[in-house]
Formats: structure tokens, C-alpha cells, sequence
């Protein structure tokens, strides 16, 4: 059964009412938080594990496991700091964006409940530059939460002092990279660290800090309201609770919406996307191509794999996916797929931070022969070529970014070979006739 | 992301006699105090990205433009925040929002990665081309900038432009040559969805949450 209203946690998800503090108290933000924080910081850990919550940027690591690996005094003086991933830019991406401008209160509550969980001193929302008006509000919510005396000395009255900071960046992608987002955080280039040391250990100026996702955070002061049992009652096992989903591409009524994690492709689509563009009903699926079910760095899973499988982090894993940001790309019959993914190779070209040799040359490399593949302007043999480099970039970069520009070639060779093959084939056909 | 570099500048002579006086306003320089008191004793580094903001939006309001970052202008945020010019100048390149040649009153970003491809971002660039906008060109009458940009984080909205600080959403090509008309002509035309939507709520009208529509409505009588 798909969710209801009642377990929704973003009710304000659209923005038809106020984000202001008044506004989102009476929707139940901010009520006796001092309580939740009562329970003490290991409770809390303790219970947002046992809600099976796994991180909401992509990766999907469990967010009270992370949590708990932050040290629990310091030994050396340095303090903890809790950094927020706003840095939204993967293509597909819409949530932290509605999170940020319609029900930010949400967010600074739970940056002060997991920022005292994990004994940070402050918090960081680093939100990419390009989301100016959001970044507007977040500077007046926090303002707002400042003059109410919810965060700062004494927050919310819990005997905590809790600072938080908006941090605005200026446009790369690759700061959503978390070790990238520090170095950006510290005023340089956003180019990704080795690791270990991990963010736990020596993050932020050095010292210990935890990077976490928008809705991550957000959802975490309802969790802790409503039971780690409350949030575990939806979605399949070890994918537990609600989830941010955005519907974009070919679908009638492109949305954002909340639902239950592991909900089925066809229900998700035919529900709150009004169905396949150019379909009889919602409920056909037959002008259906292909689906990018989780941001641009996932690969594509052709419409016959994807009806009717769970969308959830195991069940697209399963399909040679991922749910990464639960940015669902719906593409439809009429699309140029090759172009489709072409696009994104030029978009990881574009954002590749130019550290790693394989990265950085191997992003421009598999863009220019994808653009050939595109018009079959190249050899079969190419598509091979084509493959081994993917292969040669994944894995073998610092941060992911490598591996992210890779997979989207590689589900795209594994369905659609016969694709590509039929534009070179006819593109030398073309040729021949030309000759004759 | 080279490929936001300028081909042509002024030398850098002619761009110290035009920029090297620059200095923060007061009310910058206020600004610039707060954004600096962000970030712990010792780190001040932190800051120059926001102080790279202030600047160019104040070279923008000098000359009616989006504003840039000439030379000098980097020379001067390194020295406020004591890092070496290099340092500060690789910050100016890296990130592609800093402008690193002048441009027009409207910087027009049109959306061209993946999710607005497949919703017709080709129409929102047809309808800026109509219009005499060349991509990395500024219109010789100095209105508009042609930028195409990587996601801007909209895609439930797409296809999407945005000029300067707002967001122009669900594009056509008609609606986007009303938008540049009415820029043209000096109007302001309001920012957001350009069809009959909320935000990022399901075209006529949202299918959950029905309640939140007309009060602020407060779910928890229902939570067992």
C-alpha cells in the first residue's frame, strides 16, 4: 500500500503554506525538541539506526552508523562539526531544493539534534551557489531560529550550545563530492581528497566531521517523534522509510512527492506522474524506453526490467542500478538515447575537477566518441573501444565522479548495443550510396 | 571548466586603470565582516567565495550588468583575506558562477544537461537563438549574456532557464521569447513555473497532501 497523508514528514512539500517559524511550528516543527534531545546522544544514534535510515544522497550508507564514528570526546581539543550536503547538482535532482525553500525549520532541527548526537559544536549547510533564493530563505529560516533562541548558547532551551552557518558555493558539481566540499568549505578548489583520513577522523580544518544529506538530516526530528519503528514499517527490509522521489522526463505530470521506499515503478508512475507520456492511460506502459532511476550517475534500466521492480537501494543494485537520489529520468520511445546519454558524458566532462588523469582526460575522450556514436559516425569496434575505457576510468579516480561518468556508458552499451550498431550500419550505408 | 574562460580582455593595463581603485563599499564591507565571522579565528580562507559573490555583484550594480572579476578585483579579495593571489585566482576559475569576462544585464542560463534535453531545453535555446542570443556572446546592445549551463537542480520544473538570481521554469519556446520580449522591454516577468502549477506539485493540482492547500494544516491528530 503506497503512503498515506498522515506518515508524510515534508507536509509542506509544495510550498502552499509559509516556510516561516510560525508557520512550521503549527505543522509540529520544533515542539518541545529539548525533550527529543533528553534522551541523551547515544539514544539517538542508537534509535536512528535502529530505523534503518540509509543515507538519502546516493550512497545509502546507514546514517546512525556513520553517526556513531565520530568520537565521542574530544582528546585533543579539536571540536566535531556536522557539515549538510546541499550542494543538490546531480541531474535529476529536485528534493533538497523543496526541503531548503518550503519546510527549512525541518532541516535546522535536525542539523541541532544530530549535530548534539554526534557532540558537534557547529554545523555547515553548504547549498550550491545556484540555488539563490533558496539560499535566501535558509539564511532568514536560521536567522529566525537564532532570534527564537532554538539554536546558538542554551539551544532550545537543552543546555547545548549549537551553532549552524549557511555556506553558499559558486557552481561544481564535484562539491557534492563530500571530501571535495570540505576543501570548497575551506576556501579552495573543490577537488576531492584521498581517503583515509575519512571525514570522521580529520574533515573540516582538521577535525572530525560528518557530511550528510539534506534529507538525511531532515527527516531525522520526526523519526525520533514518531519511532525508529514508525519510519521502519515502510519499504522493503534494510530499505526502510519514506523517501523523496522526483518523477522527471517523459512523464505526463512531472512532481516531486513522498512516498514509501520500495514502492513499485509502475505504481510511482502511474500514481503521481499521471503515466508514460503519449500513453493511452496512466497505467500503460507500452510507449516506456528506458529509465534512469536515480540521478544521471546510475545507468539507465530498460522498461521491461524496471515496471515492476521495487525502487529502492537493493532493488535497482539488482538490475545493474542504483536509487542514488531517487531521481527518476522516465524516457519515452521518441528518445535519442544515445544523445540522452552523450549529454550526460559532456555534463561529467564539463564537471570533472581535472585531479585524476583518468578522469579528467577519460571524460572528454568518452564524450567525443559518444557524440560519433551518436550520428554512427565510427566503427563497431568502437563500441568495444568504447567499453574497455569505462572501464579503465571506473574505479581508478579518487572520488566517484570517475566512475559516475562511466556506468551511464556502460548500461547504455549493455541494452542498447543494437542501437548503436544500426546507426553505424546505416551510416556507412549512407556512405556507400554516396560512392555509387 | 575552461570553457568559461574569455577568449578577449582588455590588457592588464587597461584593466588596473579601470579596476585597481576597487575597493568594498561600506555596506560590502559590513557584509563582509559577517560572512567572515562565519568561519573560525584562523580561517578566514573560508570565506572567499561569498567575498568573490560580493565583489561581482557589486562590479554588476557599478555597470548595470551581472558583474565579473577582473584581475585587480581578485588581487584586492586575496589581500582582504590575506591568501596568495594564485590561490584566490584558481577559486575565480574553478567555480563556473564567477564571471571571468564581462557580461549583459541579463545573464540568460539555460539548462542543457539531460532531464531538460528530454523536456525540449533544444526549444528554450531555439527561442533565445530567434532572439539574436549566441551561446558565450553578449548581445551588442549589452541585454543578454547566452550561457548553457549544466543542471541547475530544477529538473521536475524543466525545462528551465536562469536569468540572473531567478528561476524560469516548464518552458516552451513561446513562453521563453515572452520572457526575453518583456525583459527587453524593461518589465520584470515573475519568476517560477510558467504554467498552471505550484512549484513542483503535479500540473493541475497537487495529488497528496490535499489538506495543505487552502490552511496550514497540521497532520498530527492523525499520527496513531
Amino acid at each position: 500500500m503506497s503512503l498515506q497523508d498522515k506518515d508524510r514528514i515534508f507536509t509542506n512539500l509544495y510550498g502552499f503554506q509559509p516556510w516561516g517559524l510560525k508557520a512550521a511550528q503549527k505543522r509540529g516543527d520544533w515542539d518541545a525538541t529539548k525533550n527529543l534531545m533528553a534522551v541523551g546522544q547515544d539514544q539517538i544514534i542508537e534509535e536512528i539506526k535502529n530505523s534503518g535510515l540509509r543515507g538519502r544522497g546516493g550512497a545509502g550508507f546507514p546514517t546512525g552508523m556513520k553517526w556513531s564514528f565520530m568520537p565521542k570526546e574530544s582528546k585533543d581539543g579539536r571540536p566535531n562539526f556536522l557539515v549538510i550536503n546541499a550542494d543538490e547538482s546531480e541531474p535529476g535532482s529536485c528534493k533538497d531544493r523543496e526541503i531548503i525553500r518550503h519546510d527549512p525549520h525541518k532541516l535546522i532541527e535536525g542539523a541541532l539534534i544530530a549535530g548534539y548526537a554526534m557532540r558537534a559544536r557547529a554545523c555547515y549547510i553548504y547549498i550550491r551557489g545556484e540555488f539563490i533564493r533558496e539560499a535566501e530563505t535558509l539564511f532568514a529560516a536560521v536567522q529566525e531560529a537564532y532570534d527564537a533562541g532554538l539554536i546558538g548558547k542554551n539551544a532550545a532551551k537543552s543546555g547545548y550550545d549549537f551553532d549552524v552557518f549557511v555556506h553558499r558555493g559558486a557552481g561544481a558539481y564535484i562539491c557534492g563530492e563530500e571530501t571535495a566540499l570540505l576543501e570548497s568549505l575551506e576556501g579552495k578548489k573543490g577537488m576531492p581528497r584521498l581517503k583515509p583520513p575519512f571525514p570522521a577522523g580529520a574533515g573540516l580544518y582538521g577535525c572530525p566531521t560528518t557530511v550528510n544529506n539534506v534529507e538525511s538530516i531532515a527527516v531525522v526530528p520526526t523519526i525520533l517523534r514518531r519511532g525508529a519503528n514508525w519510519f521502519k514499517s515502510f519499504g522493503r527490509e534494510k530499505n526502510e522509510g519514506t523517501k523523496l522521489f522526483q518523477l522527471t522526463g517523459h512523464v505526463n505530470k512531472p512532481c516531486v512527492v513522498e512516498e514509501a521506499m520500495s514502492i513499485p515503478f509502475r505504481e510511482l508512475i502511474a500514481k503521481h506522474a499521471g503515466g508514460i507520456r503519449g500513453a493511452k492511460n496512466p497505467d500503460d506502459f507500452d510507449n516506456l524506453l528506458a529509465v534512469i532511476p536515480g540521478g544521471s550517475s546510475v545507468p539507465l534500466v530498460p522498461a521491461h526490467e524496471i515496471i515492476d521492480a521495487p525502487m529502492d537501494f537493493d532493488g535497482l543494485r539488482d538490475l545493474q542500478s542504483g536509487l542514488g537520489t531517487a531521481a527518476v529520468i522516465v524516457m519515452d520511445k521518441s528518445t535519442d538515447i544515445v544523445r540522452a546519454i552523450s549529454r550526460i558524458s559532456y555534463f561529467y566532462k564539463h564537471e570533472s575537477c581535472g585531479q585524476c588523469t583518468p578522469c579528467r582526460e577519460g571524460t572528454g575522450w568518452m564524450w567525443r566518441v559518444m557524440e560519433r556514436l551518436r550520428e554512427g559516425n565510427a566503427d563497431i569496434s568502437e563500441i568495444d573501444t568504447l567499453w574497455d575505457v569505462t572501464k579503465q576510468v571506473e574505479g581508478h579516480t579518487i572520488c566517484a565522479l570517475g566512475d559516475a561518468a562511466a556506468w551511464p556508458i556502460q548500461g547504455l552499451i549493455r541494452h542498447f548495443r543494437p542501437e548503436m550498431e544500426r546507426r553505424i550500419i546505416e551510416k556507412q550505408g549512407q556512405a556507400l550510396e554516396a560512392a555509387e | 571548466m575552461a570553457d568559461h574562460l574569455p577568449n578577449s580582455l582588455p590588457s592588464i593595463e587597461e584593466l588596473r586603470a579601470r579596476w585597481g581603485a576597487f575597493a568594498f563599499t561600506s555596506e560590502n564591507e559590513k557584509q563582509a565582516k559577517v560572512v567572515i565571522g562565519r568561519y573560525p579565528p584562523g580561517r578566514q580562507h573560508s570565506a572567499i567565495i561569498p567575498l568573490f559573490d560580493l565583489a561581482q555583484r557589486q562590479i554588476g550594480a557599478e555597470t548595470n550588468t551581472q558583474g565579473w572579476l577582473p584581475v585587480p578585483v581578485i588581487e584586492y579579495v586575496a589581500a582582504y583575506l590575506g591568501m596568495p593571489y594564485m590561490r584566490a585566482y584558481e577559486v575565480a576559475t574553478f567555480y563556473t558562477m564567477f564571471n571571468l569576462a564581462p557580461v549583459g544585464r541579463y545573464h540568460v542560463q539555460v539548462c542543457g544537461t539531460t532531464p531538460c534535453m528530454l523536456r525540449g531545453s533544444d526549444d528554450v535555446l531555439q527561442a533565445c537563438y530567434k532572439k539574436g542570443l549566441k551561446k558565450g556572446e553578449t548581445t551588442p546592445d549589452g541585454l543578454f549574456t547566452l550561457s548553457e549551463v549544466e543542471c541547475l537542480g530544477a529538473c521536475a520544473n524543466a525545462p528551465m532557464v536562469q536569468i540572473n538570481d531567478d528561476n524560469y521554469e516548464d518552458l516552451t519556446l513561446k513562453s521563453m521569447t515572452a520572457i526575453l520580449n518583456a525583459l527587453a522591454k524593461g518589465e520584470t516577468p515573475p519568476p517560477g513555473p510558467q504554467v498552471k502549477r505550484q512549484t513542483s506539485a503535479p500540473l493541475d493540482g497537487p495529488l497528496t497532501l490535499p489538506e495543505m492547500v487552502n490552511e496550514n494544516h497540521d497532520y498530527r491528530g492523525t499520527w496513531a
